[in-house]
């Protein structure tokens, strides 16, 4: 197995290579985390790694996290933000529980994540931001520099201000901004350390930096400074190698969950054929998928940011009405606002993909936190009986997929869906095998072109159904001899005018959901390595990744336990009934307080034991690894 | 007061959409549908009024689509053979929206009423009429709550005792011509239910015009505010209260034209006789002057009372349209690089595991 980068690098930039022998420590996997304040620039020197970990072709995942405000208090704990990567030679799930590594810019970083970072573990510190009053803003009586608060971990001190600023002293850049390059220090020296490829990380800072050349220049001579400060002062004396992972192959590249999701959406109007509109207004955290497709007009994607949540998915449905496909993006709050325009959604019987990308709730919540509490909202936040399909991806490359299983139900059914992303897969990246277009599914649809009474009088009947999908035909304005009205009000079945008849209401209802109950979805896959595991894990969502990790560490310990993890949650996978019984016992962990174990507990009469968090963050693999042992132990002992 | 030239392409709200050669008549634009309003509503007169002008355009009627809100007025898709849609509380602005942006073929309606485009719908409503969608927007003005059965809306008077408000509405009411400038419409006009002429002219200006027009019309609701505007259907109270609006003509009104508008010291406009303001000083109406402030002033002529009622089309511009342009950029980008979807998809920085 051979890796090789395709890094974009541009001329001018050379690879940096190191010279001092260093104690080289080759480790299989490790994690970083960059911490400092909001200001620092730390998702930046994140996502800069990260793609340096790519190009080098490790396998990676990473756990942004950061203040809703975009600048709080400087060099306080609310200000603090930081960026974890987790990266190694062999397929990995999630970001990581514990940073192996801990860069702090300040004493807020430091000490917002000291309690993450296991004894032993690596600590490197901007000195210069250790003065008395940063001390004082987050309540250290004393530097923990100098205390012996550190002595369990590894600490490097390193002046990374006082060094940025002397090796920009030439450039004529002021002081305060010579200083503000210090995280392309930081990134230099971690780069040094691991021995991370430099070229992408120069070109991307000169590309970022285009429009001025003299700040580009000051970025790349402070990555180099910190690269050189590294590889010189001795202060390090040891490196680490991270083989390039054996994932299966193909071409690669790293992708967020959002942009996946908007590529998703992108090539589902590519395999429709149809025209995009996505009707959105702007909301943390899903506000990247409309700057995503806002670059994608040549596509025929038209990104229209509306005056309100309600406004924008209107727009969409008016869109899918013309025979657009209609797309709106949001978070919670927004999708407690387009609550009625789904349900005329799902009255007019329309395609509409409705994504909302969960966040901490309820009300304004937890903006930049992930959380997985809107699946009842999505069941069953509207009024009346209102179903609509609900799927949900399992890791940021799945964002992808998941937009193109959306909009074939969406498109195939003729109803909104409901796609539940998160802040962890939506921020979070992972290596994705690009895929190849040919073998993406065919989405393309037809529109009606005749009448369809079936009484032969000639006329259009918008309620005419296909017996198999129990979709209503898609009649477009335009089409001659097919003009119809459709609309909020009870619509007799068939012909579609206005009906108050109990009987067609009560038929109405049912066919409704029969049509949502009926949508063709894949069986559940169990992985059960052995078969003879008697504890079911099931998960939907981000949790895929930390289940998916804690279930190894499990089986490693020698402990069978089976995994599931659901894609699609309405309608459920025709076998969940049949695998939750096959099981002598179900545990479903879920960021919220048991919203799927509540369904399933009514759907099938079947027990399962919920295990919930709502804290804002990922589960950690670790954490889920000592529920499951527990329980297994449980079970067998019985 | 001059107009001022933008040397914007004119090109007409209708251009886009395919014509028909067949002479149309307003029976096919009738649904087979029993129009359900009460007896008396004024909604009738309207229905029949766009019913008989719509064949006026030589479209073809499957490139016609009105969408509504809730409301009395809202049932009006279902009575027209075209396509519809009965939407939802206030959203029929940002649903038409949608549909224009991607749909330059269509023309599209928009029938609402004071409750659904100033109250629920206020939002959706200023927000179409500032981007300039391409909309034909006809907000049929009762000033009462129908549909719910007779709360005051928000252009009721001051002071209106309905069910909601007992002891008298404390509100102060919108006047919808003036919202609508406010929110820098190009095309808004004003016409009463009941005169067809009027009506048909402005509706026939609006269809015309590029971008977002609304139409105020002053509708009867013979339930819960009957004869809200019989003093300007009174042949001799609506010659003292009519200021009808029409352009290049100096701005009078009254039995025998003995009542003007001319400017006052401030800019704004006031009503007087002519023999003392004198017929040089009338003021000429020019619907095309870009200032809003002209038109709100001509609508501020008139209060809740029905003092002075301007009828007729009280501002007509140019301005390029959000769905137009919105349009453009998609062309534009495609004509630059037409989309590449696995280009996309592989991005710039990759690498291969073999």
């Amino acid at each position: 197995m051979s890796t090789s980068a395709n890094g974009s690098a541009a001329a001018g930039t050379e690879a940096l290579s190191a010279s001092r022998p260093t104690e080289v420590n080759r480790l299989e996997r490790v994690v970083i985390r960059f911490a400092g304040d909001s200001g620092d620039g730390m998702q930046l020197t994140g996502d800069r790694f990260t793609s340096e970990a790519a190009a080098f072709g490790n396998d990676l995942a990473t756990l942004p996290n950061f203040p809703a405000e975009i600048r709080a208090p400087q060099g306080t704990i609310p200000g603090v933000s930081s960026f974890q990567v987790h990266f190694a030679d062999y397929d990995i799930l999630t970001p990581g529980d514990r940073p192996d590594v801990l860069v702090a810019m300040n004493p807020a970083a430091l000490k917002a994540n000291i309690a993450d970072v296991p004894k032993g573990g690596t600590i490197i510190v901007n000195t210069d931001e250790f003065g008395k009053r940063n001390l004082a803003k987050v309540d250290y009586e004393s530097n923990p520099l100098e205390d012996d608060s550190l002595s369990a971990f590894e600490v490097h001190e390193v002046a990374m201000s006082t060094l940025t600023q002397g090796a920009l002293a030439d450039t004529g850049l002021g002081k305060k901004d010579a200083e503000r390059c210090k995280n392309m220090f930081a990134l230099g020296l971690l780069s040094w350390m691991y021995h991370r490829p430099t070229e992408g990380t120069e070109a991307f800072l000169r590309e970022k930096f285009a429009k001025k050349p003299d700040v580009a220049e000051a970025n790349v001579l402070a990555f180099r400074a910190g690269w050189y400060y590294g590889e010189t002062t001795e202060a390090f004396g040891t490196t680490f190698e991270i083989a390039p992972a054996k994932l299966p192959s193909g071409t690669y590249r790293q992708i967020t969950g959002n942009t996946a999701l908007a590529y998703g959406i992108v090539a589902a109007g590519q395999q429709s054929k149809l025209p995009v509109l996505l009707g959105t207004y702007p909301i943390t955290p899903a506000s990247d998928v409309l700057h995503e497709l806002s670059k994608h007009k040549n596509f025929g994607i038209t990104t229209f940011q509306a005056e309100d949540e309600i406004a924008g998915i209107g727009a969409a449905l008016g869109a899918a009405y013309g025979g657009a496909l209609g797309v709106t993006s949001t978070s919670g709050p927004g999708i407690a606002l387009k609550a009625e325009t789904i349900g005329l959604g799902v009255m007019t019987e329309l395609p509409l993909v409705v994504i909302d990308v969960q966040r901490g709730g309820p009300s304004t919540g937890l903006p930049t936190k992930t959380e997985q509490a809107d699946l009842l909202q999505a069941y069953f936040g509207r009024n009346g009986e209102c179903p609509v399909p609900i799927v949900a991806p399992s890791t940021p490359a799945d964002c992808f997929d998941i937009a193109l299983e959306a909009t074939r139900i969406a498109l195939a059914y003729r109803t909104p869906v409901l796609l539940l992303s998160d802040g962890a897969v939506a921020n979070g990246s992972e290596p994705w095998l690009i895929p190849d277009v040919s073998t993406l599914p065919d989405l393309s649809v037809e529109f009606a072109t005749e009448p369809n009474a079936p009484d032969g009088s000639g006329e259009h009947w918008p309620y005419q159904r296909d017996p198999e999908t129990l979709a209503r035909e898609w009649a477009l304005p335009g089409t001659a001899g097919l003009q119809h009205r459709i609309g909020g009000l009870e619509k007799a079945e068939g012909k579609g005018n206005i009906s108050y008849d109990p009987d067609n209401h009560d038929k109405m209802v049912r066919l409704r959901q029969a049509k949502v109950d009926g949508i063709e979805v894949p069986d559940l896959e169990v992985d059960d390595p052995n078969g003879n595991a008697r504890v079911l894990v099931l998960g939907w969502g981000s949790t895929y990744g930390p289940i998916g990790a804690a279930a190894r560490r499990v089986r490693a310990k020698g402990m069978p336990i089976a995994q599931a993890h659901l894609r699609h949650l309405n309608p459920l996978p025709a076998n969940l009934g049949e695998v939750l019984t096959s099981y002598d016992h179900v545990v479903v962990p879920e960021m919220n307080l048991g919203q799927l174990s509540m369904l399933l507990r009514a759907k099938y009469l079947t027990d399962i034991q919920s295990y919930n968090k709502v804290a804002g963050l990922p589960f950690k693999a670790e954490e889920l690894e000592g529920v499951f042992t527990d329980i297994i132990r449980e079970v067998t002992a019985v | 007061m001059t107009a001022t030239d933008l040397g914007l392409p004119s090109m007409g709200g209708l251009d886009l959409v395919p014509t028909t050669d067949e002479p149309q008549k307003a029976k096919e634009y009738k649904s087979d549908q029993e129009v359900r309003w009460c007896p008396g509503c004024g909604d009738y007169i309207v229905l029949n009024t766009i019913q008989s002008f719509l064949p006026t355009l030589g479209l073809k009627r499957e490139n016609i689509v009105f969408i509504s809100g809730i409301g009395c007025s809202s049932r009006f898709p279902y009575y027209m053979n075209t396509y519809g849609m009965h939407s939802i509380h206030g959203r029929a602005p940002s649903i038409a929206t949608g549909l224009a942006t991607t749909r330059p073929d269509l023309s599209v309606w928009v029938v609402t009423g004071d409750g659904d485009a100033l109250s629920i719908g206020g939002n959706h409503l200023i927000h179409a009429l500032r981007r300039n969608v391409n909309l034909k927007i006809l907000l049929f003005n009762n000033r009462i709550y129908g549909l719910t059965k007779g709360q005051y809306s928000p252009t009721s008077e001051p002071g209106k005792v309905t069910k909601s408000t007992p002891m008298g509405s404390v509100d102060t009411p919108f006047n919808p011509v003036s919202l609508a400038l406010g929110a820098e419409a190009t095309f808004v006009g004003r016409a009463l239910d009941s005169d067809k002429k009027g009506l048909t002219e402005v509706l026939g200006a609006a269809a015309e015009h590029r971008g977002s027009a609304v139409v105020e019309i002053y509708q009867n609701c013979p339930i819960f505010n009957d004869g809200a505007f019989d003093m300007l259907k009174d042949k001799d109270e609506a010659a003292q209260r009519i200021i009808p609006l029409t352009p290049g003509e100096p701005i009078r009104f009254g039995p025998e034209g003995e009542f003007g508008v001319t400017t006052t010291g401030y800019g704004g406009l006031d009503v007087g006789k002519v023999a003392d303001i004198g017929e040089d000083n009338l003021v000429v109406h020019d619907p095309s002057i870009s200032d809003t402030a002209y038109g709100f002033a001509l609508s501020r002529l008139g209060d809740q009372h029905l003092s002075h009622i301007p009828t007729g089309i009280f501002r007509q511009v140019q301005r390029e349209t959000y769905d137009d342009q919105a349009r453009a950029q998609v062309q534009q980008a495609q004509d630059a690089k037409p989309g590449d979807l696995q280009a996309l998809l592989t991005g710039k920085d990759t690498w291969t595991v073999e």
